[in-house]
């Protein structure tokens, strides 16, 4: 059987890049491409990833200039056509930039750069990216980040909600979102969220860091084992 | 002719400022007990070689909401003047 083809963008200043294509490549028959910002050719790809990092630095805000990168008018028309889209932390930051996904992510309520381990539970299970976790069980996968405070008008959080749009929250050791839970100021506790297609996944915490023993995590390796099947399996 | 579109980008009243807000305690902890409130936004300078004002005008619109901005949780304003 062919290999399931998986890009990982490459902007300048990307830096889980490397960390997704290694993650990606421990699954078998699963084989990463590396595609550069300056590039149109999407190579091949069955599903994209756009991974964490600074983005052109994160000048302007974060994700803003990415989302004009030539790379990205490709993986924008890939997600159109409802081809499988992720995005990691600055990936979800440049998905918000580029409509493909709903809200906007401001500074950390505290004003701090969190670089730690989350709780986080997926309230739909459903999607392509999550159908291999079991509903409210708790994940622990870390975060990196300055800007991670979703925010949203309030119809369109309705809206989210009303379609099971949010499919990560932020919540304590046993499931609950609470305040103390909520790294960020996060609106509702919002970790993540995936567009009305449901193609098109962005969260904030880093499942590829959570890809390995070694790494204290295994809740990663889920969210992306889900992908690959969906992938193979279609 | 050259025009020179001078833009603010302001956060949202709704959205938290956090830089802002650590500002204004910075200056509170220097005894300036009269400061009320800080918010900090971005002023961009851009020059943009038009034909006339209402076409430079349309153009610094456009940036300001293409890439200068995120209506999501930004304001901007512009003030246009033509260059000599």
């Amino acid at each position: 059987m062919a290999d399931v083809i998986v890009g990982v963008v490459v902007f300048p200043g990307s830096n889980c890049d490397h960390d997704t294509e290694y993650a990606v490549a421990s699954f078998e028959g699963v084989k990463p491409v590396m595609l550069w910002h300056n590039d149109h050719d999407l190579q091949g790809a069955q599903a994209i990833i756009l991974p964490g990092g600074f983005s052109y630095g994160d000048y302007l805000r974060a994700g803003s200039i990415a989302r004009f990168s030539p790379i990205m008018q490709e993986v924008i028309e890939f997600a159109r056509k409802g081809f499988p889209v992720l995005g990691i932390c600055n990936g979800f930051q440049v998905l918000l930039e580029s409509g493909l996904l709903e809200g906007a992510l401001s500074r950390n309520r505290d004003k701090k750069f969190l670089c730690c381990q989350t709780n986080i539970t997926p309230l739909n299970t459903s999607t392509i990216f999550t159908s291999k976790y079991n509903k409210d069980e708790v994940l622990s996968i870390p975060i990196a980040h300055g800007e991670g405070n979703y925010f949203a008008p309030p119809e369109v959080i309705e809206s989210l909600e009303e379609h099971d749009q949010i499919v990560f929250k932020y919540t304590d050791a046993f499931g609950q979102v609470t305040d103390e839970a909520n790294p960020n100021g996060s609106l509702n506790n919002i970790a993540g969220i995936i567009n009305r297609q449901g193609n098109v996944l962005g969260l904030m915490p880093h499942p590829e860091r959570a890809s390995e023993q070694l790494l204290g995590s295994l809740d990663g390796r889920p969210l992306l084992e889900s992908l690959f099947k969906h992938i193979a399996g279609a | 002719m050259p025009y020179t579109a001078k833009i603010k980008v302001t956060l949202r009243q709704s959205i938290l400022d956090v830089q802002g807000k650590a500002v204004e305690h910075a200056l509170k902890n220097l005894g300036y007990g009269t400061v009320e409130s800080a918010r900090i936004g971005k002023y961009i300078e851009v020059t943009i070689n038009e034909q006339d004002f209402q076409q430079a005008e349309r153009i610094a619109n456009e940036i300001s909401q293409k890439l200068l901005s995120n209506p999501v949780m930004e304001n901007y304003s512009i003030e246009l003047e033509q260059v000599n």
